[in-house]
């Protein structure tokens, strides 16, 4: 699972029947730092998030699909869960 | 799923029976801004996107899952065509903390007449 924050939404009209219904975030993926780790993902929302969250992806198929309550269908990114805090052990960053 | 756009076709005469009639594209991957990122990649598609086109594609065994009941051998498929990205910048995500509110002023007020 991936740590990120949800920096804006897609619209697609014609799309796979399995992602109707369900919006569609855009994720910039985070190091524990808060600073951007990669290139922003897209996911399906599972929790009803919204632009400026920080949240939680899972980035599986199987994990994905069943969050999303849609089994077997073509989704590989779910937004899974809101991240309210992170605590660390000292001397870890 | 990842954001990207359409920028080519492949044709494939000899191929995995399951791939039969199945259209491939080059797929260029995009950042939410729409400038490219990293390398170009081939995608089936069960969409029927065009040229130029803003798609997203799954990547993965899922890919296959949006082909059923056939499950072609692929590993990414197009899933949706994206007619606009709304992106809240940066800057708006994170403003700057508010101005601490001005501390009490003592002693006469200012008068109203100016």
């Amino acid at each position: 699972m991936l740590i990120g924050r949800v920096i804006g939404e897609l619209v697609a009209t014609y799309k796979h029947p399995s992602h109707e219904g369900r919006k569609i975030l855009l994720v910039q993926p985070l190091n524990l730092d808060g600073t951007n780790r990669g290139v922003a993902v897209v996911a399906l929302d599972a929790v009803d998030a919204g632009v400026g969250d920080q949240v939680l992806v899972a980035t599986e198929g199987f994990a994905a699909c069943t969050s999303v309550g849609r089994y077997l269908q073509p989704i590989d990114m779910a937004v899974i869960g809101f991240i309210d805090h992170i605590e660390l052990l000292p001397g870890v960053s | 799923m990842y954001f990207g756009r359409v920028v080519g076709c492949v044709w494939s005469t000899v191929k995995n029976s399951n791939l039969e009639g199945q259209r491939m594209l080059v797929i260029q991957p995009l950042t939410p801004e729409l400038a490219n990122t990293g390398q170009r990649l081939i995608c089936t598609d069960c969409t029927g996107a065009g040229a130029g086109e803003l798609i997203y594609w799954v990547r993965g065994r899922e890919a296959s899952y949006a082909l059923l009941p056939k499950e072609p051998a692929t590993d990414t498929t197009v899933v949706a065509i994206v007619d606009s990205v709304h992106l809240k910048s940066a800057a708006a995500l994170d403003p700057p903390p508010a101005p601490a509110p001005a501390p009490p002023t003592r002693g006469r007020k200012p008068s109203r007449k100016g």
